[in-house]
């Protein structure tokens, strides 16, 4: 107490760093509140999706995700179309949204002056602020005809000899899904991947053409492969995005529990069947079926948006 | 020479392929907004800003219902999700610095991640199934747990990036840590916090998923909070589904408007954070 300033009683130094200290503990305690309650909400919402689906996990067990039967009601309940519509779907956009992302990316990133290649960004990152209902609207009205009319025929005229490539078309399919979810996580892809290349060091670009490789090579035999691991971490965030996105699959797939080897053929995905059953679900069994697709659904994305997260992370702190 | 004319070559043609991906993305926005500003606008009138749905076989009708229906629950999704968000940012940029607040941050990752006809499941636990009836405090509910973990991005973002010699100076005057924090630090992020809030709200306004089975639909007016509602985007999937040219139209005019009002909120919030360091999505 004797080294502190004279002009403060101790009493009234007292009260006021209680004071201090209150106001503190306070908005500390106030903040870590909402703070757990985010850390309650999460752990709440897999305690739901778990224990909302004790009936079929004791049922089914493993044959859940197995099983390809499926009848509400007779209760019968096989979940493999949906799994597998869910994938073929989310692998098809990747097939066609990475190389058009990264290309764009590359674009962007390395030969578009400074300015137009902010506007183009911005430009693209809004396409990513599209609602996917309306992803869902287009994707009926202008990207269905369009396939039906157009693409697919010619497709069928040259690759037809495909098996993915065979059967009547009728305009909604796993195609017809696949591409609607490519335009639709392109903008991730690019807006992340062209982030990473911009990040890579500029004197690594000087030196691969200062040993006289062309502009292509130096980009894509040095710059690519050291941003890499940033790259593969937006597929990964895109595809997470792909796995759980309801509407716009919904109202393009054709809502068929199959599972067909054209690419052509009508299918089904987990999220679209829970949007299209759970309100009408037809029992107790039932309902919880849907909220076990849920749990998977939950499930699937942690684990890909863990390794996106970090992917992008070791990226960031250390380069390659 | 020849190898030197193969590398060129190469270096030609790869260069023009990556610009041609650059254009064919920008050229699907071009296509998207083209053909529904067409669509929609010719589809638009007045009547649907300010009539009900009408039966199946009659013309005309509007959504008003649905519009009111977007705007409550909307509302209850910000009074849900942006006070948790808001606090547990300041939480995570002023006090954050333990092991606890990486818990957070994780769970708030995982939140984010979370794929929106999942969150919709978890309201229907949460408020459908103890009510026993679907209801407007559903469908806020669950945009409200989405609108979460970006308002706590935005606001951690933005508080981080206030400089530390304003805090440094509000402490020398002898504001206490709390003080300094609610009336210099927030203060001067404000700008970033509601620009974030708006690409937050604009995210959610879309979303149709986690509304299928919380809000239900309704065809008519929703009075009070407690009873089923129309939204605007489930009103888009249910009228672009059906079998009827009518309710195409009425599908587009919706979209139009929900997609006008999306970019323009857009827009506007990212010029006002600045453009490029508007990370307001994952």
């Amino acid at each position: 107490m004797a080294t502190q300033p004279a002009t403060l009683s101790p009493s009234s130094e007292r009260s006021f760093l209680q004071r201090i200290r209150s106001g503190d503990a306070v908005a500390h305690t106030l903040t870590g509140m909402a703070a757990s309650t985010i850390l309650a909400v999460t752990i709440l919402l897999a305690y739901h999706l778990w224990s909302g689906s004790s009936l079929p996990r004791s049922a089914f067990g493993w044959s859940f995700v197995t099983g390809s039967d499926w009848d509400p009601v007779a209760e019968k309940f096989g979940a493999l179309p949906f799994i597998f519509g869910t994938l073929t779907t989310s692998l098809l956009s990747l097939l066609i949204a990475v190389p058009v992302g990264l290309g764009a990316a590359i674009f962007l990133a390395e030969l578009a002056p400074r300015g137009a290649s902010d506007a183009l960004t911005f430009m693209i990152e809004l396409l990513a602020a599209v609602p996917s209902v309306i992803y869902g609207l287009l994707g009926i009205f202008l990207l269905v005809p369009f396939l039906q009319s157009t693409l697919v025929p010619v497709l069928v005229s040259t690759l037809g000899f495909l098996p993915i490539f065979q059967g009547q078309f009728f305009g909604v399919s796993v195609f017809s899904a696949g591409i609607i979810l490519a335009i639709m996580i392109v903008p991730f892809i690019i807006s992340v991947s062209r982030e990473v290349l911009l990040a890579v060091p500029q004197d690594q670009r000087e030196a691969a053409l200062a040993l006289g490789s062309t502009k292509w090579e130096s980009t894509w035999k040095i710059v690519v492969p050291y941003a890499m691991r940033g790259i593969m971490g937006s597929v990964f965030l895109a595809l997470a995005r792909a796995l759980g996105e309801t509407m716009a699959v919904t109202m393009v797939i054709g809502n068929k529990p199959q599972i067909a080897t054209s690419l052509l053929a009508p299918g089904y995905s987990i999220a679209a069947v829970i949007a299209n059953e759970f309100a009408e679900a037809t029992g107790n069994m039932h309902q919880q079926v849907l909220i076990e697709l849920g749990l998977v659904l939950f499930a699937l994305t942690v684990l890909i948006n863990g390794a996106a997260r970090l992917l992008i992370l070791s990226t960031k702190a250390g380069g390659k | 020479m020849t190898l030197s004319f193969r590398r060129r070559a190469v270096n030609a043609v790869m260069l023009t392929l990556t610009g041609v991906c650059t254009f064919l993305v920008a050229g699907v926005l071009l296509v998207i907004l083209g053909y529904l500003a067409w669509n929609g606008a010719t589809s638009l009138s007045l009547d649907f800003f300010t009539k009900l749905p009408v039966p199946v076989g009659e013309t005309g009708g509007g959504m008003a219902n649905a519009i009111l229906g977007s705007a409550k629950v909307l509302l209850l999704a910000m009074l849900i999700g942006v006070p948790i968000g808001f606090f547990a940012g300041v939480y995570l940029a002023e006090f954050g610095d333990s092991a606890y607040s990486g818990v957070i941050r994780y769970a708030t990752d995982l939140l984010n991640g979370v794929p929106s006809i999942v969150i919709g499941i978890f309201a229907y636990a949460l408020v459908v199934q103890p009510m026993k009836h679907f209801s407007t405090l559903a469908g806020g509910v669950a945009l409200g747990i989405m609108m979460i973990p970006i308002s706590l991005r935005t606001t951690e973002e933005f508080l981080r990036a206030v400089p530390v010699s304003l805090r440094e100076g509000a402490m020398a005057l002898g504001a206490s840590r709390s003080r300094t924090i609610f009336t210099v630090v927030i203060p001067a992020a404000k700008n970033g916090i509601l620009s974030g809030l708006m690409l937050n709200l604009a995210r959610v306004a879309g979303e149709t998923a986690p509304l299928l089975f919380t809000a239900l639909g309704n065809p008519f007016w929703s009075s009070g909070w407690l009873q089923p509602t129309a939204t605007l985007p489930s009103m888009i999937y249910n009228y672009a589904i059906a079998p009827y040219d009518d309710w195409h139209r009425q599908a587009w005019a919706a979209g139009f408007v929900l997609l006008v009002l999306v970019l323009t909120v857009n827009v506007a919030a990212r010029f006002a954070i600045g453009r490029g360091s508007a990370r307001g999505r994952s």
